[in-house]
């Protein structure tokens, strides 16, 4: 019922995710714009998520700084463009990791039965962009994921020789 | 410089194609000669294919005189996959975390402690 759906086709620089919720929109909404709220859940359970700055109104800033287990610091942050509760949230969102690559991020809740389908939609502005961020993991501060790729890259070299 | 390499693996693999000649070559290593077969484009094309999933470090060649074996490389494409998971799995943690959050919000709500469903 709740199961995750990530569309990341090849070629199209989106990224789709499909989520169903058992609370109402509202309380979805307010989950999402409140930043008492968002320490509660953003991020994997092993890291910490600090709201830095959040001003949910159309032009508002908003920064997270997510600090993983080994203590890696990754900053998000943009401004808001739609906050029209409950149905819809607009924003961009640049990873720090990646400066200079902004998305454009859309949000909607839609009511089922009581319950939200919440479609998060990601447009990037370039394939290149799109595949960066699905690379990335998420996970850590961009160095990690980089430094890892050096690594695995460098043991498929080595196992040719 | 890394990032640089990443843009390799994914640009090597945005085509289907690319894409096609990959799967292809997991059920074996192959000549250009076969890998070109179920295309309707030239041996030439193929090669161009070929050298961009070579550049990726996707597959290599080997050195015959005529026709040329590749062989695919699993590891750096299965690294891709796995990143593309991670991804996921970090979005699957946060809503499982949301979830929580939703449930205990729920419940604050209902102050006998039942849940309105």
């Amino acid at each position: 019922m709740s199961k995750l759906q990530v569309v990341a086709e090849p070629g199209r620089q989106e990224i789709i995710i499909i989520r169903l919720f058992d609370a109402p929109p509202e309380l979805v909404f307010e989950a999402f714009t409140d930043p008492d709220a968002i320490p509660q859940w953003w991020g994997l359970r092993s890291s910490e998520t600090i709201v830095d700055q959040m001003d949910a109104r159309p032009g508002g800033s908003w920064r997270y700084l997510n600090r993983d287990a080994n203590g890696n610091e990754s900053g998000f942050h943009g401004v808001y463009h739609d906050v029209a509760s409950p149905e819809r949230l607009v924003y961009t969102f640049e990873w720090e990791g990646m400066p200079g690559h902004v998305l454009l991020e859309t949000v909607t809740f839609e009511e089922q039965d009581g319950k939200t389908k919440m479609t998060d939609r990601s447009v990037f502005q370039s394939l290149e962009d799109r595949d960066g961020m699905l690379s990335s993991g998420m996970e850590g501060g961009a160095g990690e994921s980089m430094d890892r790729l050096d690594e695995l890259l460098a043991k498929g070299r080595a196992a040719r020789t | 410089m890394p990032s640089t390499r990443l843009d390799t693996v994914f640009a090597a693999l945005a085509d289907p194609t690319r894409r096609a000649i990959l799967a292809r070559l997991a059920n074996g290593q192959a000549t250009v000669n076969q890998l070109a077969e179920p295309f309707p484009i030239s041996l030439q094309a193929i090669s161009k294919h070929l050298r961009v999933l070579e550049r990726a470090e996707l597959i290599t060649r080997g050195r015959d005189a005529q026709w040329r074996p590749c062989q695919l490389k699993a590891g750096p494409l299965k690294d891709v996959a796995d990143w593309v998971e991670d991804y996921r799995r970090f979005w699957e943690q946060t809503y499982e975390r949301l979830d929580d959050y939703l449930r205990e919000a729920q419940r604050k709500e209902q102050p006998h402690g039942q849940v309105d469903r």
